[in-house]
Formats: C-alpha cells, structure tokens, sequence
C-alpha cells in the first residue's frame, strides 16, 4: 500500500474526547421527562391508597422520587462520563456504552453520508448529533450525539473533504 | 457556486390532500358520535376541516423549513420542523439518481428524487418533491459532477493494474463450468436432507379429510380403539416381534424422511450448473422452476463455508457468496450447496478469495470466554439440580445434573471450532458447535470496526469484534482484548488506504499465485482438522 506516513493513529483509552457539557443536561432533561409517568403513577397510586390507611402518608411516593431523583442525577453523568470520540486524520472513532461498552471506528473512505441532525431539546442545548452512514449491514449508521453545533458542522466538512480528496 | 433552493411548492398541495385523506375517519368517527342529525354532520365537518387545516399547517411549515443545496462537493437538504437534520451526500458517493411520480404528484407534474448510495433503502436522500424539470436537472447535474471526477480520476489513476486487470477479465471469458451436480450427487444430497415436513402436510390433508368426510379424525375415541386393536394384536406376537416393529416404524420413519429429502432437493436443484462468465458466476438449477441467477464476481463482499451435523462427519460442505442482492429467501447466495472442499476450492479461487492454508495463523477464542459460556449454560441445569435435590424424589436431581455437564462439555467442544484469523489481505472466522461455519472477508471490503463488550466480557478482559460487511455480518467471538485492538489497527489500515469509490475499480493487488496454488494444495486437510 502506497499512502503517506499514517499519523500516529487512536487506539488507546485514555485520548478520547469528551463530548459538549451540554449533552448531560440535555440527558438530563430527557430523564426528567421521561420519568414523569412514572411519578405521577406513584402519586395516583399514593392517593388512592391514602383512604385505605394502611402504609404512613408520603411513603410510596416519597421513595419513588427519591429514587427517580438518585437516577436523574447519576445516570446521564454516567452515560456523559461514557461517552467519548476520537476524530482521526481518515477516521471517527466513537466510544458508548455504560453496561455494554462498543467502541467503533469509522473510516471516512467508507462514508456514505452524513447526517447533522438536532431535535428540540439538542437545540435549546446548542448540541448536535453527527450520524456517518456505511455501506456495511453492521454499523449501517454510527451516530455520535453532543457535539457543540459548530463543530459537528466543522466535522461534517472535514469529513466530506477528506471523501473529496480521497476520491480525486 | 452552491446553490439553495426550495422544493417545489405545489408539494404542499400533495401534503393537504394527504390530510384530506386522513381527516376522513376522524369526521366520520366525529360525525356518527354527535348524533345523525344536523347537529352531528356539523361536528363531523367542523373536526374534518380542523383536522385537514392542522396537516396543510404541518405540510406548509414542512416545506417552509425544507431546502437543499447543491454546493461544489456535495448535495445537502435541511428539513425538520422541531428536529432539524441535515444531510450531506458527497456527489463521488451517489450511485444513480432516480426520479419517481406517483399518479398524483404526475397530475401536478411532480416528482420525487432519489439519491442513491452505498447504504442503500432508507436511509438514501430523498427530495419530494420537485417539478419534473428540476428532477432532470439535478439528475443531470450529478452525472456532469461524476464524469468530471471519472476523467480525473483516469488521468490520475493510470496505473499499471487496469491493464493486468482487463488480461484477467478475459481469460475465463467463454463460461467455464465451476460446478454441477448429477443425478447420483443430488441423491446423496437428498439423503442428507432428510426432513419430516411430509407428516406435516398429511396432518394438513386429514384437517381437509376432517372437513369434506364424516369421520371425525380427531375424534380420541376412533384412534384408541384402532390402536387397542392393532396393539392386542401386536402384544399376542410376544417381545422379540414388539422390537422389530418398533424398528420397522422407525426405519419407516427413515425411508419417508430421506425420500422428502431427496425429492425436494431434485425439484429445487435438478440440473445444478456453475458457471464463471465474463459477466459474473451464473447459477442455473430447478426442475419444475428453473432458476438462472448470475452474481457479478465483484459484488462478492464475503464468503461462507457451511456444513450440517452429519454431512460434515462425510466431508461435504456449501459455499454461499456474501452480496447485498439477496436470494430468495436467503441472505447470500447459495452457489455449491453440497460438494466437497476439493471442489469448492477452484469456486473459491475463481471468486478472488483464498481459503485458509496451513500458513494461516488461526487463533483461538480466549479460554476465559469459553469458561464463562460454560459457567452460563450450565448454571440454569445446576440451580435446577439443587430445587430437585431438596424438593424432588431422591435421585430425581440427576437429570439436571447430568444435563449441566452437557452443557459443559458442549461449550468445551464448541471451543475448539471459535477461531479467528487475519492475513494481508483476508479475515476468517470459524465458530459452530459439531458441524463448523467458516466466513472469508476480504480486509479491502469491510465498512467499519467495532469492539463490543457486555458487563462480564469487560471484567474478564475479552471483546467480540464485529466488522461492516455489506449484505452480512462478520463477528470474531471471544478475543482477548489486546488482541482485539490489534485486529482493528490490522483491518483498518488496509480499509483507509483504499477509499469507496475505488474499490471495485483495482483488483486489491491480486494474491500472489504461488500463494493461491499452496492454498489449494493444503487446504482441505486443514478445514478438515478445525
């Protein structure tokens, strides 16, 4: 193979970079609204037991909030803390995963496409998420959430310049 | 020179028909609620043009907020009306532009533009809608762009393998026959196919007989007092004659199961050629519905070696090609169903791939992987073992005893097939428990690298890899972790070397034919020794 001198080239743990700050709170957020079913479920069941007298007032829900509380404050520190990227010279590498921990590496000589994509609560946070798609059945899409807005921007064009590069 | 335009407006009009046609039910629903009377029409009418104002906001604002631009790399298009994506196609990646008109968006002279690349379905570009010339000129577009590159890239790339590559298109150019098989061999097949699909469909006939006659076939009654009598009749013929019709039936079983097999497998493979033309491996076989399927040699991603339980203990195997086309029902395509390593060999070569050799350094699954597979599999039997200990009749608790240490000794054994292999220019695979499934990527064609750990994998310190293969999956199970990281440096070193586009255009420096001719020498002992 005939390239260039390759850079010296990601593979160990300790160089990943953190996603934006951003991405706990959004993460946060969606925990916090994501466990309010679950609250007002124990608030229900909470009142209706309140007439049968059995347990002392407050209890169900109490620990049901003290629960979803624990969860809303750890959960998205840990799953942010997880989550980490690697931007090559001719490759993304992208680390997630709390239990089941993946580590991909993404070759921009593979990309099909690319997606910037944000939803409501990314755009309030200034976040974006950067989804590189291939060709192969595995990874058909690899998507890195959190990134500041600008920088998935400024990935995206590094990404397709290098496919412009490479293709020339 | 990027230019941003708009879809065209009369999308919006398809859009608001649309809500039209969902506004129905809800009027209707509306309607019959609110009473027959006039009262209940105007409900009616009233919830159908709220629901049809709703969609024609949602299909305006929907417009509104959609843009593409075709910029000086890449095609890109803004949509969303809460989450906003943007999506760039790079103009070397799309593979054909396609336009499509329903009958509706055709009245409006509309059309839907397609983008296609390598992903593939759904996850293409897709523009709706646009008017027909705009269609055309950005069709059109993309191909001035492409033909552009195309000539530089001629320019650039006026390498000394197009030549050598051309010699080898042409040589096996008249369609030389890769494989066939005869009457004998697909009788053979056939007797390893065995298969009792036929009881099933006699169960199907008797629901029929049940249904056009008066005998109630699934009345107990009928049944019993059959067998009662036949089962007096075999109980005066004393033990030795009990055996014998034991094993009659079961033989019988035999004869009827390998007779299904043999017959399915002669109207499915009746007259089974392979033939390698200029324009691909062409397959031909069926007797009733003859099949003719030809697979471009360089659309092959991958191969696969599989085998059955018993076939494998007599040496026969199938080769199936790894493509994105699909077969049948299949995800790759069968093309030596039955045949033996000797003659999969030659198939193998023909496709541009090398089995393993002797030199291919296989290395084994980590043994702590295979401890904890066995520890897993054989917990459920164990737990099992100490409930029918304590609960159960005495000596009840060794069923699940002995099941438990089947477990064990399945994962042992299952052990020694989990190999993986990486040489400079292949990936291989092989895993399966009593009958071995071989896989061959080519390291040029993968798509991305992944290392996967679950919650006990990372406490033990071993990963799976998974490699993108378009059209399959490649997994190596059990790596210890090092070794993981290794693998992925190997593969992608290779993969960033060559990008997309010119993957099928050299042949990824043609292995060495010294090398090949040793492939096909040692290799059949070898497979046969995993």
């Amino acid at each position: 193979m005939d390239q260039p001198p390759v850079p010296p080239q990601p593979d160990a743990d300790d160089e990943l970079t953190r996603v934006h700050p951003n991405y706990a709170h959004a993460l946060r957020v969606q925990t916090a609204l994501g466990s309010l079913p679950v609250l007002v479920a124990a608030a229900v069941i909470e009142i209706a037991l309140r007439k049968l007298d059995l347990l002392p007032p407050g209890l169900i829900a109490g620990v049901v909030l003290l629960i979803v509380i624990a969860l809303v404050i750890r959960i998205p520190q840990s799953r942010f803390n997880a989550r980490g990227y690697q931007m090559g010279s001719d490759r993304l590498r992208v680390v997630r995963g709390l239990m089941f921990r993946s580590d991909t590496v993404v070759p921009f000589g593979r990309v099909q496409h690319i997606d910037v994509a944000q939803g409501p609560l990314e755009r309030f946070f200034g976040i974006a998420t950067l989804t590189l798609h291939t060709a192969g059945n595995h990874n058909a899409s690899v998507s890195l959430p959190g990134l500041g807005e600008e920088l998935a921007r400024d990935m995206r064009e590094d990404i397709r310049a290098h496919i412009r590069r490479e293709t020339l | 020179m990027s230019d941003t335009r708009r879809t065209a407006p009369l999308g919006i009009v398809i859009g608001a028909l649309g809500s039209a046609q969902n506004a129905i039910f809800p009027a209707a629903a509306a309607g019959f609620s609110g009473g027959l009377g006039g009262a209940g029409l105007l409900v009616g009418l009233g919830v159908g043009l709220a629901v049809i104002l709703i969609g024609s906001a949602f299909s305006y604002l929907g417009w509104r907020r959609t843009t593409y631009t075709t910029g000086e790399t890449d095609i890109r298009v803004e949509s969303g009306v809460l989450s906003r994506t943007a999506r760039s196609v790079p103009y070397e990646r799309i593979q054909d532009v396609s336009l499509e008109a329903k009958p509706l968006p055709r009245l409006l002279g509309l059309v839907a533009v397609k983008f296609e690349t390598g992903a593939g379905g759904a996850d293409d570009l897709a523009l709706t809608y646009l008017t027909a010339a705009e269609g055309e000129r950005l069709r059109q577009l993309v191909r001035e762009r492409r033909e552009d590159e195309a000539a530089a890239a001629a320019t650039v790339s006026a390498d000394p393998a197009a030549p050598a590559r051309a010699a080898v298109d042409a040589g096996p150019e008249t369609g030389q026959v890769l494989f066939a098989m005869g009457p004998v061999r697909l009788f053979t097949f056939g007797l390893f196919e065995f298969s009792l699909a036929v009881f099933a469909v006699v169960g199907g006939a008797l629901q029929y007989v049940d249904n056009v006659t008066s005998i109630d076939v699934w009345n107990v009654d009928i049944w019993y007092r059959w067998l009662k009598q036949q089962g007096s009749t075999v109980a005066t013929l004393g033990p030795y004659a009990q055996a014998l019709a034991a094993a009659a039936g079961l033989a019988g079983l035999m004869v009827v199961g390998s007779a299904t097999g043999v017959v399915r497998t002669f109207l499915r493979d009746w007259g089974y050629t392979l033939t390698r033309s200029a324009r691909g491996f062409r397959r031909q076989r069926g007797m009733l519905t003859r099949t003719d399927v030809v697979m471009p040699a360089h659309r092959v991603q991958g191969l696969v070696i599989g085998t059955g339980l018993v076939r494998y203990r007599f040496g026969w195997h199938s080769l199936s090609f790894v493509s994105l086309a699909q077969d049948d029902k299949e995800q790759s395509h069968v093309v030596a169903p039955f045949a033996s390593m000797a003659e999969i060999t030659p198939i193998v070569a023909a496709s541009g791939f090398r089995l393993p050799t002797e030199t291919t350094q296989w290395q084994r699954a980590s043994t702590r992987h295979r401890n904890d597979l066995a520890a897993r599999d054989a917990a459920i039997f164990v737990l099992a073992t100490i409930v029918a200990a304590i609960a159960a009749p005495a000596g009840l608790f060794l069923i699940p005893l002995g099941l438990a240490v089947l477990a064990v000794g399945a994962n042992l054994y299952a052990w020694e097939f989990r190999r993986h292999a990486i040489d400079e220019a292949q990936v291989y695979a092989s895993h399966g428990f009593l009958s071995p499934r071989q896989e061959i990527a080519t390291r040029l064609k993968l798509h991305s690298v992944e290392i996967a750990q679950g919650p006990v994998a990372r406490l033990r310190g071993y990963a799976t890899v998974h490699l993108g293969l378009a059209g399959g999956s490649f997994a190596m199970r059990g790596v210890p972790l090092a070794e993981a990281r290794r693998l992925r440096a190997q593969v992608l070193e290779t993969i960033t070397a060559t990008d997309y586009s010119r993957l099928d255009a050299p042949p990824q420096s043609a292995p060495a034919p010294q090398a090949l001719s040793a492939a096909q020498s040692g290799l059949s002992e070898n497979f046969l020794a995993t």
